[in-house]
């Protein structure tokens, strides 16, 4: 069976967000914003203030640096955008969610189900993710305009706080629901039905790890 | 002799197209994996990244807003002159990589580890790594750019010789499983594994045989290639997909590429080359003829080669 695919709107309404599913194909219309570790140590830690209205400009977080240069003459090239790997970012987010007013998280990988539950759930946020990874190219495509970037004295080109006008941007993949309910881990629960056989014939290393897990279920991140 | 300027414009070429272009021999490896997967999910991926290599060529966008980790490869017929000298060559390189970063454009991933220091042009302390290879005769340069990703897919640890095959198997699964899940190493990809060595050079066989070996190709030793093959296959079996979704391809490619180790170790790393293994070849000759392509070439006889004397031992093989 495909997948759904909708349009969804990058302040999207409670009704909006409820209706989407795991599994879901989604293709952004509006403005997003990328905030990374970057950001949020400048927002959150140095309290400097954020250069936009949030979330009534946008109400999307991409946790994305964009192969992107800024020309002499102050306008933007932006090649190709994909996102990076989101659970580095479960220190600030709910700090984050709770000032930005954020519904849409969108990265790569997710979070856990605990995330999900303990603040996306309760500020009526889902995460989305890229696909691939990655589609840098389309996602590129779906640019219409670059608005504005921010604080790149401060933060670099990679960190700073990129403003983009998106048009059908995707896809994306709906990742986490209103219940808290996460697709990785559901998808990690199939296939650790098949661990034990694909594991036959090996054997544990002679020299042992201090380490956190050797349990096939579990996660690393 | 060859000319510096041919040496950077060719540099800026290749900067280009590893970001751009999914080298053929991938390429094939994922379609048809595209054609084999059945999971829903990861099947949606993997058609949307087939999709996405046409858009970066169609565009001359970059595939993936990654752009890794520029580095270069470099390797020279035993009669090659560089005008200017390798200091010159390596001038080239770190100009062509900064150029390329602003013109593409790449993302400027290269920051100091503890200051955070970006220069906004992919070059600081130690970056890009400029490496070397020599080949007996012939008056060429081989120029050869790898933008791998730089966060996950890798691991290394000291096995023995009493953990064996068993051994190597095991610790290549959990490296497929820990970094899988979620799609964190960006499969399917090329897994490139390193047996052997010192501890540093596991790491940098194992790096070198996910990045300058082509998918379909095989070890020059039989055993160690139908090693690769048992491998491919294991990690395709798990039942992980892209993304880490249920699906049947992991694994585009597995290459070994060993090294002579400490008589009580086994040492071994895994890497991955992600779904946009960005790699690009040119051979300058001396002549200024420049040929482009996609397979490194890296592993001939003479970089595998084992003996004291290198002549003698091709002579005795005649």
């Amino acid at each position: 069976m495909k997948p759904r695919q909708i349009t969804l709107s990058t302040t999207p309404t409670d009704e909006d967000i409820a209706a989407l599913r795991l599994g879901d194909i989604v293709y952004l219309d509006g403005l997003m914003y990328t905030a990374r570790e970057g950001v949020y140590m400048r927002a959150l830690e140095k309290q400097a203030n954020i250069p936009m209205e949030l979330p009534s400009q946008s109400a999307a977080n991409f946790h994305c640096s964009p192969a992107a240069r800024i020309n002499e003459d102050g306008t933007y090239e932006m090649g190709a955008v994909t996102a990076t790997a989101s659970f580095r970012f479960a220190k600030w987010l709910p700090e984050w969610m709770a000032k930005s007013g954020a519904k849409l998280i969108i990265g790569k990988g997710g979070m856990s189900s605990k995330d999900y539950k303990s603040y996306f759930v309760p500020n009526g946020a889902v995460y989305l993710s890229t696909v691939g990874y990655g589609t840098g190219a389309l996602l590129g495509r779906g640019i219409e305009n670059v608005e504005a970037v921010h604080w790149v004295d401060e933060l670099g080109l990679a960190q700073a706080m990129w403003v983009i006008r998106c048009k059908k941007m995707g896809p994306f993949i709906v990742a986490s629901n209103l219940k808290g309910e996460c697709l990785f881990e559901r998808e990690n629960a199939k296939i650790a039905e098949n661990i034990d056989r694909v594991y036959e014939g090996t054997k544990p290393a002679t020299l042992k790890r201090y380490g956190e897990t050797d349990n096939r279920s579990d996660e690393v991140i | 002799m060859i000319s510096i300027d041919l040496i950077q414009k060719t540099a800026e070429t290749l900067m280009d197209k590893a970001a751009i272009e999914i080298p053929e021999d991938y390429l094939g490896g994922l379609k048809e994996a595209a054609n084999t997967e059945e999971g829903d999910l990861s099947s949606f991926v993997l058609e949307a990244m087939l999709e996405n290599y046409e858009a970066a060529k169609e565009d001359r966008r970059a595939m993936c807003g990654d752009t890794g980790v520029p580095r270069w490869f470099v390797k020279m017929g035993n009669e090659t002159q560089i005008e200017g000298g390798p200091i010159a060559l390596e001038a080239a390189l770190r100009r062509a990589t900064a150029s390329a970063t602003n013109g593409v454009p790449l993302r400027p991933n290269r920051v100091h580890p503890l200051w955070r220091t970006d220069h906004n042009n992919n070059i600081g302390i130690g970056a890009p790594e400029i490496e070397y290879g020599y080949e007996p005769g012939g008056e060429w340069i081989d120029l050869i750019t790898v933008h791998k990703g730089g966060l996950f897919g890798t691991d290394y640890r000291m096995l023995f010789p009493s953990d064996g095959i068993e051994g190597v198997k095991r610790f290549y699964l959990d490296s497929l499983m820990a970094f899988g899940k979620r799609g964190l190493s960006c499969q399917p990809a090329i897994i490139g594994i390193g047996l052997g060595g010192s501890k540093d050079i596991c790491m940098t066989l194992g790096k070198r045989a996910s990045v300058l070996r082509i998918v379909g190709s095989r070890n020059s030793d039989p055993k160690i290639a139908e090693l690769e093959d048992e491998l491919k296959e294991l990690g395709n079996s798990i039942g992980m997909g892209a993304m880490g979704f249920v699906g049947k391809n992991m694994v585009i490619d597995c290459n070994i590429e060993v090294g002579y180790c400490h008589t009580g170790g086994l040492p071994m790393s895994v890497h991955a080359f992600c779904l946009s293994s960005r790699r690009a070849v040119a051979r300058i000759h001396g002549d200024g003829r420049v040929e482009h392509r996609t397979d490194p070439d890296w592993f001939t006889d003479y970089q595998r080669r084992e003996t004291v004397e290198w002549e003698n031992a091709r002579e005795a093989a005649e």
